[in-house]
């Protein structure tokens, strides 16, 4: 199998650090069996570059830096896809909002039914992948000469650091696109990001109020060092912004520790957070389906049990 | 102008689905069928925007087996001008219609009608694939914005806001473009009776794969399909210091 064409991941980035769900699809991109080289697109992208260059088992680091890859849009960095696809077996992507967008766009340009999701890789052309809001697993087995996959980065452990990869800058006309970047509306945070967050303290409708989810929800996490997430109940009553979602329709996430408070545990969100290592509930419905995947459940008012627990914890660690 | 909003037909979202206990795919038969909820809400934004002028007509296009056309029907009765439908045989082993296929298809339809915008759901929620929009937009050579939750139309352009990671991004398209809706969009509207009684007499145009030119054939072979496994209930604490010690316990504090 020496003439076995590697593997392209494109990295997850926002030009200055390399997203840690990189390292995961890493993971899977290795499982293929391939050498793979991983593709920093972005502008004054160094920085995430290097970052990729660390990451156990990169054989070597692409890098396309220049305006026209600026915010990775779809297009360009689609059509630098497209160009760099011929010399790979197989081209991967984390499930992320730029993954979703791009793979699918360079998938019918060269002909291939992209694999979505990918949750685990079987054989290098087959793989598992939920259906259905996670109610149903599919195993597929691509019949493409190159693979198209996105992976659901949550079912993948991280790769390892300590590596030191050669890096390549690319050097290819800027492609030119239709659509245009007018601006952007990130919300800083100082908590971890939800989907590579250790510990994840999430809201639902319970909570009642966006003042009480604030009162109740962060003040845990922040004791937790956690990220902070909703339901899609407590997202659509306006408690908490949209992109703390977690579910089939938000964030799918799988931290070592996933305590919901006030969630029923609607299949939509169970979609998004069964794979956690540790489910706590805590919710006065003894009854709530939340509880039938919870490893810790506590019945009872969460307005009254959350500041205890923020005790209980500030005590174990003191 | 023109636009072109394809639906698909899935199991209604209240179903709990059940896995066909020989591996070979979901139980369908008589279940409850419905409108791909995203699709409702590009539906309901074509109609927003005929409403406000900006659109002259809504164009809902199918592909599917038999009863597809209940679905464009619902299109239709939310206020469609006229349906299109590409019909193919009835879905099982061998013969899923990809999301591939769906955009060649939709990209024949698409240089047939000349619609300066599509909209599209941004996933089913059968296949959670995510692909058709993005798809259809490569092959069209168009510009795409996915996951958008505000719509702005502009001259000869679009100014769309998309949910990304962390927040929001608002890029500026050029005409033609491909949209695909996330949940925040809008709130879909339900069909009148009055509008329902209408649409029955609103045309559907019935087209097959092979006119448009189309290879059908799948290039996933689906080996199985399973239940995920579960996860068990574990036990119920008493209070908070309970709670903290199983969790001390358990090395994840």
């Amino acid at each position: 199998m020496a003439d076995i064409l590697p593997t392209l991941l494109f990295a997850e980035h926002d030009d200055a650090s390399l997203n840690p769900v990189t390292a995961r699809a890493l993971t899977a991109a290795l499982a293929l069996g391939a050498p793979v080289h991983v593709l920093v697109a972005g502008e004054n992208a160094q920085a995430a570059a290097q970052a990729a260059a660390r990451l156990d088992g990169v054989a070597e680091v692409l890098l396309a830096d220049g305006p026209a890859f600026a915010h990775r849009l779809a297009e360009p960095v689609a059509a630098l896809g497209v160009a760099l696809a011929p010399a790979y077996g197989a081209l991967i992507a984390p499930s992320t909002a730029v993954g979703k967008s791009v793979m699918p766009r360079i998938a019918a340009l060269i002909d291939v039914m992209q694999v979505s999701d990918v949750i685990a890789v079987v054989a290098p052309d087959t793989f598992d992948r939920p259906i259905y809001a996670g109610n149903a697993i599919q195993r597929v087995r691509a019949t493409d000469a190159t693979r198209v996959l996105t992976i659901r980065t949550a079912a993948f452990a991280a790769a390892g650091e300590g590596n030191a990869a050669p890096l390549r800058t690319l050097d290819l006309a800027e492609p030119s696109a239709h659509s245009h970047f007018v601006g952007e509306d990130i919300a800083a945070s100082a908590r971890p990001e939800l989907t590579a967050a250790r510990i994840i303290v999430s809201g639902g409708r319970a909570l009642g109020s966006a003042e009480k989810f604030h009162e109740i929800v962060e003040p845990l996490a922040d004791a937790l060092g956690a990220a902070v997430g909703a339901s899609r109940a407590a997202v659509d009553a306006g408690y908490a912004p949209n992109d703390w979602q977690v579910g089939q329709t938000g964030k799918v996430v799988a931290p070592d520790l996933y305590v919901a408070l006030g969630i029923s545990g609607a299949i939509q969100h169970l979609a998004g957070m069964k794979d956690s290592k540790v489910i706590v509930a805590i919710n006065k419905d003894e009854d709530a389906p939340i509880f039938q995947v919870a490893d810790y459940g506590l019945v009872g008012d969460l307005f009254e049990i959350v500041p205890e627990l923020k005790a209980e914890i500030a005590k174990a660690k003191a | 102008m023109k636009i072109l909003v394809p639906v698909k037909r899935v199991v209604d979202y209240n179903v709990k689905i059940r896995v066909k206990a020989d591996g070979s795919g979901v139980e369908l038969a008589n279940i409850k069928m419905s409108m791909n909820p995203f699709d409702e809400i590009a539906v309901e934004e074509a109609l927003r925007l005929r409403e406000a002028g900006t659109a002259s007509e809504v164009i809902a296009v199918s592909i599917g087996p038999a009863k597809t056309d209940e679905t464009i029907r619902t299109a239709l009765a939310m206020g469609a001008d006229r349906g299109i439908w590409v019909k193919t045989e009835e879905a099982g082993q061998g013969n899923t219609v990809e999301p591939l296929t769906v955009a060649k298809l939709l990209k024949a339809i698409v240089e047939a009608e000349g619609p300066s915008l599509v909209i599209l759901g941004k996933q089913a929620i059968d296949d959670d694939s995510n692909q058709t929009g993005q798809m259809l937009a490569a092959l069209l050579g168009w510009p795409q914005a996915t996951f958008a939750s505000k719509v702005v139309v502009g001259d000869g352009t679009l100014d769309v806001t998309r949910e990304i990671d962390g927040g929001l991004q608002t890029l500026r398209l050029d005409l033609p473009a491909v949209l695909t809706t996330d949940l925040r969009l809008n709130e879909p509207r339900y069909a009148s009776l009055p509008n329902i009684m209408k649409a029955k007499k609103k045309p559907i145009e019935q087209k097959n794969a092979a006119e448009l030119g189309v290879d059908l054939a799948p290039r996933l072979e689906i080996l199985s399909t399973t239940e995920p496994s579960g996860r068990t209930a574990g036990i119920k604490v008493a209070s908070a210091a309970e709670l903290v010690g199983h969790l001390k316990q358990a090395g994840v504090l």
